[in-house]
């Protein structure tokens, strides 16, 4: 920053020396007043996540007294072990890695087969099932709530973990993401598998999937993010205690289900753990994820 | 939406086979099998519920049993009139989350499309270093869950918490955010003195909710809220205009500075008029997006204080599962549907008007998505 600030006037060009200073010397301030403006919004978007971690080290007088301050006066892990060994937070977690896992590799299999049969197989009717899922695509999930559970409790789905899973395991903007990943790459791979004697479904597993890896793992990390962070559908189609996930366990105990008093330190605890595995996933495939930003919006 | 309607030009894969017809018939049975999970399961849980919620609508099911079973009475429109014009609470209930929403609807999408502009344009600029790490900085929070940032956002804004504590750093004494039901537009009048609704606004009602109370603002509740929705959001749509900002290639924007064009007049009309397409879709997804307020309110207020943070997304929840309404839950429901494909007609209107852009270049106004990967 300094560097690009003291570098202006010697490289200014003599012909026009008056406006290119003055531009130069405007664009230095510039520089400067960004990195500020820069800086403060960093903080403002990181300190939160900070003063999560530090709170739920502390205890709860002190959480309460200074709650601005990133070091706790007497570091407390009780939180923590009251969340571990007292609580139903280790089944909570535990149901969300299961239906994590389940929902993650239906949606990478069922949108690999789907994206690519909409891409790539001249079949017919194929175009009405596009603008099927086009249309589908549309409806927003919230209005749903109230349908999706009347059919799961119609097909006797409800309360189990059938009725949590399944309903997810189908995303149609995970369909697309592959449609257009397929339609990026050549087809003359597949054409010369084809050639060579290997059936629709033969080329599809040895030459298809191998070639599509970047696209699953697109689809891998934001049905991962979908389903770890999804609150709403567990909350209509399941209601025992042993079927609660980590979202609806916490959303409960925000709540005040599982205390008499505010519990700060207890519930950010809570908050703090069910964001470690979204971080880690995050930080690993950082690049991917930015990049494929279409399908990570939230709701 | 309007990304996906592009396209349909691969029918090019027919191979030299002697049997077409039959290459054909197994390309009809794979093209049919691949896509089956996809079609039945939503179909299973999208389309069927979709129609069986619509006989909810109009029947007066009580939650037991099968909704088809002989008990359940086919009731018509009343459902629609309890909400619409029942006189009651539900109609009331119905206008303070309509009421509500509006506000948050009206104030999180210009605020969220403006800060992801700022963010984008900022984090784009490459004379600066460590844009890296400020993107991931400002993209974290929308990664997070949003039950996990409500239960922090109840921490942060409690009458004792970090941000009355920041304020007090300056003087300035915080409300206690989340059990303070007054609209922050009702607060600004009682600062001029208006304490009580002029007799006009207060006796007139519309939707059981009065003018004056129309007016409100959204509550200081609320405004927690509306603030969390920038927080989580502005990182997504961020993204969504720096990808659009690097395909711009600069060059336009080089010309205008060589003809003297100052950064103010080089964004407003070069950077601006090209990145509609972006705009297009962010505002899209972020009215769609801020009509399903659910999450936040499960997890932090229920839609207290005094109902101010009901949504109608919430209160077809819990009109439906906690009141065993289950008619006029799935009402709401629709309703709730209808608004949001309004406002986005609305809003495909306005910004129609005045485009300028090809035709062919607004249908896929982001063009890296799938490619990038």
């Amino acid at each position: 920053m300094t560097a690009l600030i003291s570098d202006t006037p010697t490289t200014a060009s003599p012909a026009s020396p008056l406006p290119a200073k003055g531009r130069r010397k405007r664009q230095g301030r510039f520089i400067w007043l960004a990195y500020v403006v820069l800086v403060s919004l960093a903080v403002v978007y990181i300190f939160p996540f900070l003063i999560n971690l530090a709170t739920s080290f502390k205890t709860e007088p002190d959480a309460a007294s200074d709650p601005l301050s990133l070091v706790p006066a007497t570091w407390s892990t009780a939180a923590y072990e009251r969340l571990f060994l007292n609580s139903d937070f280790p089944l909570w977690f535990g149901n969300s890695v299961v239906v994590t896992i389940f929902v993650t590799c239906g949606r990478v299999f069922f949108c690999l087969l789907a994206g690519y049969a909409l891409a790539r197989i001249p079949f017919r009717g194929r175009a009405v099932i596009f603008a099927a899922i086009v249309a589908v695509m549309a409806v927003p999930g919230v209005v749903l709530l109230i349908p999706k559970f009347l059919v799961i409790n119609q097909l006797g789905l409800y309360d189990s973990y059938a009725g949590m899973i399944i309903p997810l395991m189908a995303d149609a903007a995970g369909v697309f993401i592959m449609k257009n990943f397929f339609e990026s790459i050549p087809a003359s791979v597949e054409e010369q598998a084809r050639i060579d004697g290997a059936g629709t479904f033969r080329t599809f597993w040895s030459v298809v999937l191998p070639m599509s890896m970047p696209a699953v793992m697109t689809i891998v990390i934001l049905s991962f993010q979908g389903s770890w962070n999804e609150l709403s559908h567990f909350v209509i189609s399941a209601q025992s205690p042993e079927l609660t996930t980590i979202t609806k366990g916490v959303a409960q105990l925000s709540s005040g289900a599982l205390s008499a008093g505010t519990q700060y330190p207890l519930k950010l605890a809570a908050a703090a753990i069910m964001t470690i595995p979204v971080a880690i996933v995050f930080f690993i495939f950082q690049k991917k994820i930015m990049n494929s930003t279409a399908g990570a919006l939230k709701e | 939406m309007s990304i996906l309607t592009r396209n349909t030009r691969s029918t090019r894969t027919r191979s030299s086979g002697t049997s077409r017809r039959g290459i054909r018939g197994n390309q009809n049975a794979a093209g049919w099998l691949f896509t089956a999970p996809v079609i039945v399961i939503l179909g299973l849980f999208l389309v069927l519920p979709v129609l069986m919620a619509a006989w909810v609508s109009v029947s007066d099911w009580t939650g037991r049993g099968s909704p088809f079973a002989g008990g359940t009475q086919f009731v018509g429109a009343r459902n629609f009139e309890a909400i619409l014009a029942g006189g009651g609470l539900a109609e009331r209930d119905f206008g303070t989350a309509l009421r509500n929403n509006l506000y948050y609807v009206v104030l999180v999408v210009p605020l969220q499309t403006v800060m992801a502009l700022f963010l984008a344009m900022l984090v784009n600029n490459r004379i600066l270093k460590g844009r890296g790490f400020f993107r991931t900085a400002f993209y974290f929070p929308s990664v997070t869950s949003t039950v996990a940032v409500t239960v922090l956002w109840l921490f942060l804004f409690n009458a004792t918490g970090a941000v009355n504590k920041f304020l007090s750093l300056f003087g300035i004494i915080g409300p206690n955010w989340f059990q303070e039901p007054a609209g922050i537009f009702h607060l600004l009048a009682r600062n001029v003195g208006i304490t009580d609704a002029p007799a006009a606004l207060g006796s007139q009602t519309l939707l059981g909710v009065t003018w004056w109370d129309w007016l409100s603002g959204p509550s200081v509740a609320m405004t927690a809220f509306i603030l969390m929705a920038i927080f989580t959001t502005s990182g997504t749509f961020m993204l969504l205009f720096i990808a659009a900002l690097q395909n711009l290639q600069g060059e336009l924007e080089e010309a205008a500075m060589l003809d003297g064009a100052g950064v103010w007049q080089r964004f407003w009309y070069v950077t601006l008029p090209m990145l509609r397409p972006t705009l297009f879709t962010v505002i899209t997804l972020g009215l769609i997006g801020t009509w399903q307020v659910f999450d936040q309110i499960y997890t932090g207020t229920e839609g207290g204080p005094a109902k101010t943070t009901m949504t109608p997304a919430y209160l077809s929840f819990s009109t439906a599962f906690n009141n065993q309404q289950w008619g006029q839950g799935a009402a709401i429901a629709f309703l709730l549907f209808g608004i949001i494909v309004i406002f986005t007609l609305i809003q495909r209107l306005l910004l129609r008007e005045r485009v300028n852009v090809p035709r062919r270049k607004r249908m896929n106004p982001e063009p890296s998505r799938g490619r990038k990967l």
